[in-house]
């Protein structure tokens, strides 16, 4: 916590040198500009902003009359009523879990694309641990973070062993794992829908009816926010991403998974297992990436649809990580912010089509990409700023002469 | 016979976008840029040139001159390609930006605009964008007389015909050529082996680099294409992944064009089997248990995985990829 007072001090200290000073020392200003943290914020807020601006044009070019009150929809919907905020924090639970997973995996040098299979394995035994073998919830999420981590071991296991580069094995076993699940899920007829009573063939049996302690509780949330979706999910995956912090920037053994990340051979030549940190890199990232399915489908709400499709849950993890800069603290918000506009989209329909929302995230991304722009231009503006100023005070004595 | 005749025709088929996509994913990243868009691109390429298809359809241009109306669809995916490559080319190449955070964005954002773009010229909720029938070109076309069984090589090769194959066929020598025995080539590949070398001896690495980035997009636009018109039933803004595996096919085969066509192949077959198997004599059946075709869906991706795993020792990715070039780094 204290990290994070820190670092809002910080920030109040840099923008009053920027805004209120101070002639004197404008080096301070290119000081405070030059700050990693400082500018990968601004950058992030900006690209949100073009994001956003963005969408709103688009909004404007296909349907001018309704432009406004879409963008009214997108920026406010999350928090207009007590249950569309429920709906918000539902959804960022998962959104969460996946965006540590490919954070986790960027910050250690690896690019795990299969958060989807990983994603789908962590659901499918949350699921069967809980329908099938009665587990209460808090065993079923052990379990999806078990299946998560087998599935994340796999690609790990082919790079450290076998030389086969992460995002393929990632790619190949997102399939592998979603047509195993179809497999295992319609061969256990006790897992599906109608062994329950209902009367759908293809989709796993309603917690409610099958297993209700497998359900997250919710602590009377879901009264106080009228909603049905509300449960302790995102307290979870909120008090993970903290946990997930602490390992990754103040313990010897986060250390050394990025150390293997940033340099796979200085961190052999420093005594470091190079193969057992990318194999555990792989398998932490995999098992938050599995605990996801676990918050998302032991919901009570959501079952498995047994589909040819990959989840899309699994790739949004990839935003998440990104707009978070990979840091966990980051993720939370990006986890949060991309839930909430999501539920704004949801609500453009049927007026507009709710993949706008994926038009506006893109943009974000690839202005978050763009951060390097986005510092340079800052840094000119300033100091053109700075030059008329130095103009006009020359201007000025010149008069007085 | 006939069967064989039909499982060699579809991975013919099906084996061509890949071989397009992966083609394309080779000459980004031997230029030096990790080009993860690939999908994106495929995405664009196949929705602009569909609406192209759909639009001669409605004007009754198309049907007049069906052949003339796909190469010109070719032509127009390869240049949506090109021109969506090129946001990844600016972010990465110029603006030195993280290459897998640049495709990413452009992955996400070309289905969402396939859809939006289709909504807004087709009307609410309707998103496929159906493709006229004379696009194929039937055996009769090809001089068979209608009332005729087809032979052997008939059934494989003219059966289910697309103008892409043989552009796609063309394409693939073309690239290899120009990539192996010219200087553009060379100096291309030099790019993403060592681009300070490349540069030291006056190569313009940012030019290379946008050609590199550019071929791939042509490339993706195209595949796209012919990956829409193998699957039929219309554009549905999304290819499915295709662009993943092509990714996977690329590496599968090495970052060398002749292993990228094999490995195509390989991936092709085992792909059409799984819809075909029931109708294969000598493979099992897995009557036994439920969603047996769920063990064929599989085998393509494990089949690559075991393959991987014992050739990719010796695998060896271009030296310089995914490192934006610095002129003032060492």
């Amino acid at each position: 916590m204290d990290k994070i007072k820190m670092f809002f001090k910080d920030f109040a200290k840099r923008l009053k040198h920027i805004y209120l000073s101070d002639k004197d020392r404008p080096s301070m200003i290119q000081n405070s500009l030059s700050s990693p943290g400082f500018s990968s914020l601004t950058a992030s807020i900006l690209s949100v902003v073009i994001g956003l601006l963005f969408g709103f044009f688009l909004l404007l070019i296909l349907n001018p009359s309704k432009a406004g009150m879409g963008l009214q929809r997108i920026l406010v919907t999350g928090i207009s009523a007590p249950d569309k905020f429920a709906k918000v924090l539902y959804m960022s639970a998962p959104l969460i879990m996946v965006g540590l997973a490919v954070g986790f995996a960027f910050k250690t040098g690896l690019f795990n694309i299969g958060a989807t299979g990983q994603y789908t394995i962590g659901a499918f035994f949350a699921l069967f641990s809980a329908i099938v073998w009665g587990f209460p919830w808090y065993a079923a999420i052990l379990a999806a973070m078990a299946g998560g981590a087998l599935w994340g071991a796999i690609p790990g296991f082919f790079k450290a062993f076998f030389n086969v580069n992460e995002v393929i094995t990632s790619i190949m076993f997102n399939w592998i794992g979603m047509f195993l699940v179809n497999l295992l899920c319609l061969n256990t007829p006790k897992i599906i829908s109608d062994y329950w009573g209902g009367n759908i063939g293809n989709r796993t049996a309603n917690l409610a009816v099958a297993n209700p302690s497998a359900i997250i509780p919710k602590w009377g949330l879901d009264k106080l926010f009228d909603s049905n979706y509300m449960n302790i999910g995102v307290f979870i995956a909120v008090l993970i991403a903290i946990c997930m912090f602490v390992i990754l920037n103040k313990t010897t053994f986060g250390y050394e998974l990025k150390a293997c990340g940033y340099n796979r051979n200085a961190s052999v030549y420093a005594g470091m297992n190079a193969k057992r940190s990318i194999i555990l890199s792989m398998v932490i990232s995999g098992a938050l990436a599995g605990i996801g399915g676990g918050l998302y489908y032991l919901t009570g709400i959501g079952n498995y649809n047994i589909e040819k499709l990959l989840l899309a849950m699994g790739f949004n993890g990839i935003p998440v990580a990104l707009l978070g800069g990979s840091n966990p603290l980051g993720i939370i918000l990006s986890g949060i912010f991309i839930s909430y506009i999501q539920v704004g989209g949801e609500a453009l329909q049927p007026t507009f089509s709710k993949e706008i929302i994926d038009i506006i995230i893109a943009v974000i991304i690839y202005m978050s990409a763009l951060s390097l722009l986005v510092k340079l231009t800052l840094e000119k503006l300033i100091r053109r700023r700075k030059k008329d100023k130095i103009l006009h005070c020359c201007e000025a004595k010149e008069a007085k002469k | 016979m006939n069967i064989f005749a039909d499982v060699l025709g579809l991975t013919i088929l099906f084996a061509v976008p890949l071989i397009l996509v992966a083609m394309g994913g080779m000459c980004s990243e031997r230029s030096g840029i990790v080009n993860i868009a690939l999908e994106g691109i495929m995405v664009i390429g196949a929705l602009i040139s569909c609406i192209f298809l759909s639009m001669v359809n409605a004007s009754g241009w198309g049907i007049a001159h069906p052949q003339s109306a796909v190469m010109l669809a070719i032509l127009i995916s390869a240049a949506s390609g090109t021109i969506y490559a090129m946001f990844l080319a600016f972010a990465s190449v110029n603006l030195k930006a993280d290459q897998t955070i640049g495709g990413t964005a452009l992955n996400m954002l070309a289905p969402a605009f396939a859809i939006v773009l289709s909504w807004a010229l087709q009307g609410q909720g309707q998103t496929t964008i159906f493709i006229p029938n004379w696009v194929r070109i039937t055996p009769q076309q090809f001089g068979v007389p209608a009332d005729e069984a087809l032979n052997f090589f008939e059934r494989m090769f003219i059966n289910k015909f697309f103008l892409t194959t043989p552009v796609a066929i063309l394409l693939f020598a073309i690239i290899t050529i120009v990539l192996y025995k010219t200087k553009f080539g060379l100096r291309l590949r030099a790019c993403g082996e060592h681009p300070q070398a490349a540069d030291s001896v006056g190569v313009s690495v940012y030019g290379m680099r946008y050609a590199g980035v550019a071929l791939s997009g042509m490339l993706a636009g195209v595949g796209g294409l012919a990956f829409t018109l193998a699957v039929g039933g219309g554009f549905q803004s999304s290819v499915a992944g295709y662009g993943f595996l092509a990714l996977a096919v690329m590496i599968f085969g090495n970052w060398k064009p002749l292993r990228i066509f094999g490995a195509a192949f390989l991936f092709a077959v085992f792909k059409v089997i799984a819809p075909m198997a029931s109708s294969i004599p000598f493979l099992p059946t897995f009557s036994g248990i439920k969603g047996g075709e769920y063990l064929y869906l599989m085998l393509p991706y494990l089949v690559t995985m075991i393959v991987l795993a014992f050739t990719s020792k010796k695998s060896r990715a271009p030296k310089a990829e995914g490192i934006p070039y610095d002129k003032g780094s060492r």
